[in-house]
């Protein structure tokens, strides 16, 4: 199954769910408290994975690790570099 | 392992480790990459050899490559330029066909990837008898060096939503600092039909979908390239119609 099938698959059954209980389409007569607490679920969810998100995000952002050694190390090594090859004869 | 096909240079037993470098102009780095390569290897004590795909690069650097042949021995550097630019999937299948090793490294000849992480990438191999390593630059002290803010936010916003899309089980998807088997790289190689970012990406995917392991190292990139080659509208739209193709096939 493809990841869009999965989405689908989940977002029909969650759907179904939803509908079930928010419009009482079974007559099951469940306690309105219940309704009350569906009928906001896919917005409420919306808004939870959207500040997931963006909190996510921007802690990967803050904490992206900034290389400044590995920069220095390489432009050491590059002067190495060139130094060794002019010996060994490399023409650039 | 036992009873298969060896490979002609490595004995059974023994590993050999062959690099994949595809050049387009690299006239300048690649003579570092390939000092810095020897370094490491040498140090290491792996049995490796350097492939140089070069694709018709206008500014001299196949001579330089031709250079390093005589300094550093035909069986270590071995060149196999072609005529024009035709793209990096196409470069693994014509290297991987004269390579010799039993494991296959691709990496980026601009510097951007130091092979100092390669023994680390054979040790994580080792370890854990993976099928592919992969260099991750979001995990554990794995960082990147010289990008600003926007860059930095573009990077971890796409791969925030491959993540939740694809569910790769690999933090860094569209790095190119790899360690493959080679029959692994051979199989995957065929499978694949994005470009670009995308085209690393469904490596990984695919690599998942068959049931193959992936092990992760924590790499520095050092981009020194970032200044002139801005991350634009345009590649990002193209990133985001891979990602969604992936998403609806795979």
């Amino acid at each position: 199954m493809t990841k869009l099938l999965e989405w689908l698959l989940c977002f029909s059954v969650v759907g179904v769910a939803w509908g079930l209980v928010t419009f009482d389409l079974l007559d099951l007569q469940l306690p309105p408290v219940y309704r009350e607490v569906a009928w906001p679920m896919p917005v409420y969810l919306l808004v939870v994975f959207g500040c997931y998100s963006l909190a996510t995000v921007g802690y990967r952002v803050a904490t992206f690790n900034d290389c400044e050694e590995a920069a220095k190390e390489l432009q050491g090594q590059i002067g190495e570099a060139k130094e060794d090859l002019k010996k060994k004869g490399l023409k650039m | 392992m036992a009873g298969s096909r060896r490979e002609k240079n490595s004995r059974e037993g023994e590993d050999k480790y062959s690099v994949l470098l595809p050049t387009y102009n690299e006239r300048e780095n690649l003579p570092l990459i390939v000092w810095l390569l020897v370094k490491y290897f040498g140090e290491s004590g792996y049995n490796y050899e350097i492939i140089v795909i070069d694709d018709g690069s206008p500014d001299g650097t196949l001579q330089i490559a031709e250079q390093l042949q005589k300094i550093y021995g035909k069986d270590k550097i071995v060149l196999k330029p072609r005529e024009k630019k035709l793209g990096l999937g196409t470069a693994y299948i014509h290297g991987m066909k004269h390579a010799t090793g039993n494991f296959i490294i691709i990496m980026d000849a601009d510097l951007s990837h130091h092979p100092k992480f390669i023994p680390e990438f054979i040790k994580k191999q080792k370890e854990g008898g993976y099928d592919l390593v992969s260099g991750t630059r979001y995990r554990g002290d794995g960082g990147v060096y010289g990008w600003d803010l926007r860059r930095k936010l573009i990077s971890r916003g796409a791969n925030f939503i491959t993540q939740v899309l694809l569910r790769p089980g690999a933090s860094d998807l569209t790095g190119s600092f790899r360690l493959y088997k080679k029959e692994v790289l051979e199989s995957l190689v065929e499978r694949c039909v994005s470009k670009g970012y995308v085209f690393q990406m469904e490596m990984i995917v695919r690599a998942r979908q068959l049931g193959y392991t992936i092990g992760e190292v924590p790499i520095s990139f050092v981009d020194r390239v970032y200044g002139e080659s801005k991350l634009g509208g345009n590649e990002i739209v193209s990133f985001l119609k891979g990602l969604l193709t992936l998403f609806a096939t795979t």
